[in-house]
Formats: C-alpha cells, sequence, structure tokens
C-alpha cells in the first residue's frame, strides 16, 4: 500500500495519472537520491525540476557564490541570494516549492579525494559543471562505483548531453579521452552563452536522470544527443564503448583518480 | 450480479472529482495483484465514465458500474496483467 499524504496526491497526480509512472514511480522518485554537480545553468534548471517531481534527496556540489553574471541563466538563484552559496541559494529556493525534498549542499569543489565518500549516499549523478577537471573526475568516478551519471555542456548556442550507465555503454572518455590541453580551450572572453540554452540542456539532463529512476524509456546510452539553439536543431550521434578507454575499456590503466590542473573557469 | 462477484478490496472516494478520481483508483489497484477486484464508490457522475473508461486502456476489465442509491455509484474492476 502507497503511503502518500493527500497533498501528495494532488501534488503528484500528474505523474501518477501516467502509465510508466503510476503510484510506484513516484515512490521511486520520492525515495531517489540524486547528486548534482554544479548549482549552475545546468544544475538550477535541473535541481528545480527534480525538486518539483519530488526527488528524495538532492545534494548539490558547489562551492561557488551567486553573482550577478549567473542570473541571466540560473533560474534557481534571485537577487536576494547574490553573495550565497549557490547550494544553499538552490536549497532555500526548493524549501519555498516542495519540502518533501531533502537537499543536502556540499559546499566544497569535488577533488579526488572527496568525490567518493560524496558519492556514495547518492544513486545517480548529473554533472552540471563548468571545468574540464571536474567533468573528468566525476566521470572518471563514476564509472569506478558504477554510478548512472548524466553529463552535459553548454557553449555559446551549442549543447550537448550524454548519459553513461556503466558496464552497459561508453563514458565520457570513450568519447573524449583527455581533457584538451591548456590553450585550447575557449578563452574567458568566448565564453558567452545564451541564457535558455543551459536550461535546455539541464532539463534534459534532468530527464535522462527521472527516467534511470523510473526504469523507463531508451536512455542517451551510446548516444551523444546535440543541439544547436540558431539552427534548432537536434542530432544524435553514436558513440560506442572504446575498448582502449583508459577507464572503462578492457584494459583500464586509471584505477586512481586524477586531479587535472584548472585554466580559465567559464562559470557555466 | 455484484452479489456474485467477490470484492477484494473497496474504497469510497465519494467528495473526490477528476481527475482525483482515477488517481485515487489507481493507487489502489496498483497495490493489489492482477486478478483481483476492487470496487470504487464515487459520488461525481463524470467519473462513472471516465474512469472506467482509462481503466479498460490500462488493462484493466470493468465488471460493473451501476448506481447504488440517491446520488452515489460503484464501479467494480478486475486488475489486468499489466
Ligand atoms: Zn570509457
Amino acid at each position: 500500500m502507497f503511503e502518500f499524504s493527500e497533498e501528495a496526491i494532488k501534488r503528484y497526480s500528474r505523474h501518477i495519472l501516467l502509465p510508466e509512472v503510476g503510484g510506484t514511480g513516484q515512490q521511486r522518485i520520492n525515495e531517489a537520491r540524486v547528486l548534482l554537480v554544479g548549482a549552475g545553468g545546468l544544475g538550477a534548471p535541473a535541481a528545480y525540476y527534480l525538486a518539483a517531481a519530488g526527488v528524495g534527496t538532492l545534494g548539490v556540489v558547489d562551492g561557488d557564490t551567486v553573482e550577478l553574471s549567473n542570473l541571466q541563466r540560473q533560474i534557481i538563484h534571485s537577487m536576494a541570494d547574490l553573495g550565497k552559496n549557490k547550494g544553499q541559494s538552490a536549497r532555500e529556493t526548493i524549501e519555498g516549492l516542495n519540502t518533501d525534498v531533502r537537499v543536502v549542499t556540499h559546499q566544497e569543489r569535488l577533488t579526488s579525494k572527496n568525490i567518493f565518500p560524496i558519492l556514495k549516499d547518492y544513486d545517480v549523478v548529473m554533472d552540471g559543471t563548468d571545468n574540464f577537471p571536474t567533468r573528468y573526475l566525476v566521470n572518471d568516478a563514476c564509472v569506478l562505483s558504477g554510478k548512472p551519471l548524466s553529463t552535459g555542456a553548454v557553449f555559446r548556442f551549442h549543447g550537448q548531453v550524454m548519459t553513461i550507465i556503466p558496464g552497459e555503454g561508453p563514458c565520457y572518455r570513450c568519447l573524449f579521452r583527455e581533457p584538451p590541453p591548456p590553450g585550447m580551450t575557449a578563452s574567458c572572453e568566448e565564453a558567452g552563452v545564451l541564457g535558455v540554452l543551459p536550461g535546455m540542456i539541464g532539463i534534459l539532463q534532468a530527464t535522462e536522470i527521472l527516467k534511470i529512476i523510473l526504469n523507463e524509456g531508451s536512455l542517451l546510452k551510446g548516444r551523444l544527443l546535440s543541439y544547436e539553439a540558431l539552427e534548432m536543431e537536434f542530432r544524435t550521434i553514436k558513440v560506442r564503448r572504446d575498448p582502449e578507454c583508459p577507464v572503462c575499456g578492457d584494459h583500464p590503466t586509471i584505477k586512481e583518480l586524477i586531479d587535472y590542473e584548472e585554466f580559465c573557469r567559464v562559470n557555466f | 450480479m455484484s452479489d456474485e462477484i467477490k470484492i477484494d478490496k473497496e474504497i469510497n472516494i465519494k467528495g473526490e472529482v477528476c481527475p482525483y478520481t482515477f488517481v485515487k483508483t489507481k493507487l489502489a489497484l496498483e497495490a493489489m495483484k492482477a486478478g483481483q477486484v476492487l470496487k470504487v464508490i464515487v459520488d461525481h457522475l463524470p467519473a462513472t465514465e471516465n474512469v472506467p473508461r482509462t481503466l479498460k486502456s490500462e488493462g484493466n476489465e470493468i465488471l460493473e458500474v451501476s448506481r447504488i442509491n440517491e446520488g452515489d455509484w460503484q464501479i467494480i474492476t478486475r486488475k489486468g496483467n499489466r
């Protein structure tokens, strides 16, 4: 028997009505523990919708504070949050939306030292990070610990999303083996982004996370979804697991996490 | 007819309107096993059409829809395999 309150039945009725969700699926959502790496452009909209969906525990890793230049796209923060830690700000917004959700803030940057102790309390991970060192660290840690991961990135008018199910499909390194060397990445001056773009990509990631929780539909597993906002085109590109991949390949060489050096923080 | 049907569970959701009539029916049914029979009491007339229609489309069998008094109806359904 379900133990939904009258309020929960009303709040989640549009989910419960879906044959693919129902009371069973909603209960899974309410019990799920999702770790959001970053409450920035991608994490902000994802956190908002996952909280609305009733995800039981939302962990937010972010060591940054809310700045005015974030508000062009990071919709979970507002003027009153300027200067606050982003996780804290996200928690306060979510408290006003849905008190079923427990928000846990990790007000620090992920490193090879702290990532496993944080990951162990979560079932699914969303990478909404703004830098290569963290992106690779999260990918490697998820592969090594077998946690499903949604990874997303945005740049100017372009975005991409992929879902990584360790042991079942390729990882981020199968696609891009190493982080680009310094000087090959966009400089801070080139790092503009249309504000709605991370909204689109972050919500696609949140959708994948809900599908993972529900075990429904076809994931972007082995498929990279690429979105061009100017042309308004979506494309999916097949990605195979690379047998030579240093972390998920047949003879992995990465057995310990790497803290790559950071070049320029562009703060998506 | 309902005299012969063994009811495994009964819910009274008088006062509820669509779509909550179906939401509550569905929640009750989800907690039951395939083949079991659920009786739902409603007092919201549109529910006597909407609830059976959706139950059917989701693979359940409608055994009976009938008025039981001045303002109340019963919907009796057998849970499908889906
Ligand atoms: Zn790989």
